[in-house]
């Protein structure tokens, strides 16, 4: 394609780029939004499933509700403070069950290498793949290997798969929220997120933070057995953030939202780079806490249950859900103003100054 | 967190609104300078917590707002040319040109980068030899004494494969064009803190003294604006028109002496055209004759450019205050941040994007949502 192609002929008025995928529709936020509900829901036609989109899907068979679910990991750098893709592999998926109350039977996880990349880093990944199996209680029962071309992979991609069995007695979904609901969050924000993006850029925050990455099932299961019923809607809040995943559920939900910003519980080397670099710790991902929709008249059992858990030690009550304003999730500043907390729209991009 | 809990602390907030409301029994148009300051503001609310009579006008101080259509065409025709390496800081990214924008050309295969500092694009240049490096080099007097110091790197090491394509502007002569303009409502400014502790407040004094305004020299964080404005509005109150340092833990009346110096080894001052504005004279930096082998219009000759602004886009009243992003026919409607006609809905910094993302709408639907 000619520098002229590039800049005109190819791309007639409205003027913006609509027929290629831009990284931003890999952000989490609005842009995948979209790209999910224009391109690759409709096109499944009558084998789509109504309802709304979960990280992971509860299918009914042989009496019991089973979850499944996927997920595909592209992290750049492969390694970091804290973790590394094989890790993440495991913990992403086994997390995305636990969002319904499910707690693993099995995994599938499929390799996709670049030729020509080094077979120790790959025994690392396989190691941390099993190490983080075995840590979570869950056997890899089969997978897959490709190889492509130099240039055809950015390294290494890792596919997982999952297969969860819901705990009895609840169902929790995105469309579960209703106003008076405490919204809980597991722990602190944005340490992934912050950690691959300075590994990977060398900004040199990553000496005082790492990956919060880890498995979360076993905090579901306490939160389940203090609140039951209660417990109404989860959602790890990876890509896209925090604010991605609660206007995901107020969404969903159809019901308002109101968090309290003073309440976010930041590290303060996240903090730091977030200020740096002018990003929203709330758009910043995030692989090891969650954020419930619990019931009043459960939310002090729900809390003081997270509390117990390792992963939920620094558990705090973060909002409201309100009967107004439906899909909106509104933070209560410092200041004591309100403002609306949006999805992320593209990509992050850091500020000039 | 140190150095900043002290600023956004919600009792001394609360005191310094009630000092304000106290001395305030006038309504007044203060004006902040800086993009910054306007996201400091609308992000926390800080507009909707002052007296009824204090308004507060959003300036021209995003530089990724002001940045003229036609050299965000330059920059994407220079960025589509084989054998470059485009790179800018990561907002400029997705400021849309006239056919396209600079994500969209890296989605079609160009090598368009984004750089935290400008010396990375140096470094760049330095492992990629056989490719040109550009950096976009845009924004006020904060940014320009790291995009002099790139240059000054570049030329101590020879480097013929890196250049800057240079859309700097600066704020003194801005701010006269706008109080110089019949429009104009603005009675006091909070300067802008981090461009003041590069350049000191000088170049203000004479413009309080013939303007008769009020200047306060500001910071970023809530309670740095809130000071700011009781500081301005409490001059206007007492009929006083001098330049006073809110922000004094960052900024002396001299500036940095070496930025400046930086700048003016490398930079010369010249016309300037902003966008939505129109030209402004001696408002903007160019390359300095014997640094203008580094000059990225001059190296890349991608031919005469014209441009023309979307007609329903009234950026150049929003930027100069005589109007707000929710009188716009095409705010939350057809501008949106995800497809911005205009620079002030691109940037977290600009207007109209600050007041989107803080839902500042005409009352619309949310996606998804039957009312």
């Amino acid at each position: 394609m000619s520098t002229a192609d590039l800049l005109s002929g190819a791309c007639p008025a409205p003027r913006r780029e609509t027929e290629r995928v831009l990284l931003g529709h890999g952000s989490g936020g609005r842009l995948s939004a979209e790209l999910i509900a224009d391109v690759l829901v409709p096109a499944l036609g009558a084998a789509a499933v109504a309802g709304p989109l979960e990280d992971a899907a509860v299918v009914t068979a042989a009496g019991a509700d089973l979850a499944l679910s996927t997920d595909a990991y592209v992290v750049t750098p492969l390694f970091f403070p804290g973790g590394d893709i094989g890790r993440l592999a495991v913990h992403g998926t086994v997390n995305d069950l636990a969002m319904r109350a499910a707690m693993p039977l099995a995994l599938c996880v499929a390799y996709v290498i670049e030729e020509g990349f080094p077979l120790e880093d790959l025994r690392r990944v396989a190691a941390s793949v099993g190490e983080a199996a075995r840590d979570a209680g869950v056997r890899v029962v089969t997978g897959d290997t490709k190889v492509v071309n130099r240039g055809a992979a950015d390294g290494l991609f890792v596919v997982s798969t999952g297969l969860g069995r819901r705990l009895p007695g609840t169902a929790p979904s995105a469309a579960g929220a209703a106003p008076g609901d405490a919204v809980l969050l597991s722990g602190a924000i944005g340490s992934h997120g912050v950690t691959v993006l300075s590994t990977r850029e060398g900004l040199g925050f990553e000496a005082d933070v790492s990956s919060d990455t880890r498995p979360l099932h076993r905090l579901v299961e306490a939160m389940v057995q203090a609140g039951g019923e209660g417990v109404h809607a989860l959602r790890d809040p990876t890509r896209g953030g925090l604010a991605s995943a609660v206007n995901e559920i107020a969404r969903a939900s159809a019901t308002g939202v109101e968090i309290d910003e003073p309440a976010l519980p930041v590290p303060d080397a996240v903090r730091a780079a977030c200020e740096m670099l002018g990003l929203d710790v709330a758009h910043v991902a995030n692989e090891g806490c969650l954020v419930a929709f619990v019931a009043p008249d459960c939310e002090a059992q729900v809390l003081a249950a997270m509390r117990d858990c390792p992963e939920g030690r620094d558990a705090v009550r973060i909002g409201r859900v309100v009967d107004e304003e439906p899909g909106r999730v509104w933070m209560r500043t410092g200041v004591g103003s309100r403002r609306v907390l949006d999805m992320l729209v593209g990509e992050q991009l850091p500020r000039i100054c | 967190m140190k150095y900043l809990d002290e600023y956004r602390d919600p009792g001394l907030a609360r005191v310094l609104l009630d000092r304000l409301h106290r001395v305030a029994t006038r309504p007044w148009s203060l004006m902040e300078v800086c993009g910054g300051q306007t996201h400091t503001i609308v992000r926390q609310g800080i507009d909707e917590l002052l007296p009824a009579g204090i308004r507060m006008i959003h300036g021209p101080g995003c530089p990724v707002c002001v940045t003229p259509l036609e050299t965000l065409d330059r920059a994407m025709a220079i960025a589509a040319r084989p054998g470059t390496v485009f790179t800018s800081f990561g907002d400029m990214l997705r400021v849309p040109g006239s056919h396209t924008d600079l994500l969209a050309l890296r989605a079609r295969g160009c090598d368009v980068r984004v750089v935290y500092s400008p010396m990375d694009a140096v470094v760049l240049a330095q492992q990629n030899p056989d490719r040109q490096v550009v950096f976009l080099a845009v924004g006020f007097e904060t940014t320009a004494p790291a995009n002099a110091m790139a240059v000054l790197r570049a030329a101590g090491l020879g480097l013929a494969n890196f250049s800057l394509l240079v859309s700097h502007v600066l704020v003194p002569p801005a701010m006269t064009a706008l109080l110089g303009s019949p429009d104009c409502r603005v009675q006091a400014f909070l300067a802008a803190g981090h461009v003041c502790a590069v350049m000191g407040w000088t170049e203000y004094e004479p413009l309080a003294e013939r303007h008769r305004v009020p200047i306060v020299v500001t910071g970023f964080e809530p309670l740095d604006l809130l000071e700011g404005i009781l500081m301005a509005v409490t001059q206007l109150e007492q009929g006083r028109h001098e330049v006073e340092n809110q922000y004094a833990r960052a900024v002396r009346r001299d500036g940095n002496t070496a930025a400046q110096d930086a700048i003016r080894r490398v930079f010369r001052i010249a016309d300037h055209a902003w966008r939505g504005v129109g030209t402004i004279p001696a408002s903007g930096l160019v390359l300095a004759p014997e640094y203008a082998a580094f000059d990225a219009e001059r190296r890349f000759d991608v031919g005469n450019l014209t441009a023309r602004e979307h007609a329903e886009c009234i950026a150049g009243a929003i930027l100069t205050g005589t109007r707000e992003p929710t009188d716009c026919i095409a705010y939350g409607r057809t501008c949106t941040p995800r497809n911005p006609l205009g620079a002030p809905m691109v940037s977290s910094e600009g207007t109209c994007a600050a007041y989107y993302s803080a839902g500042r709408t005409k009352p619309a639907a949310v996606p998804g949502i039957v009312p």
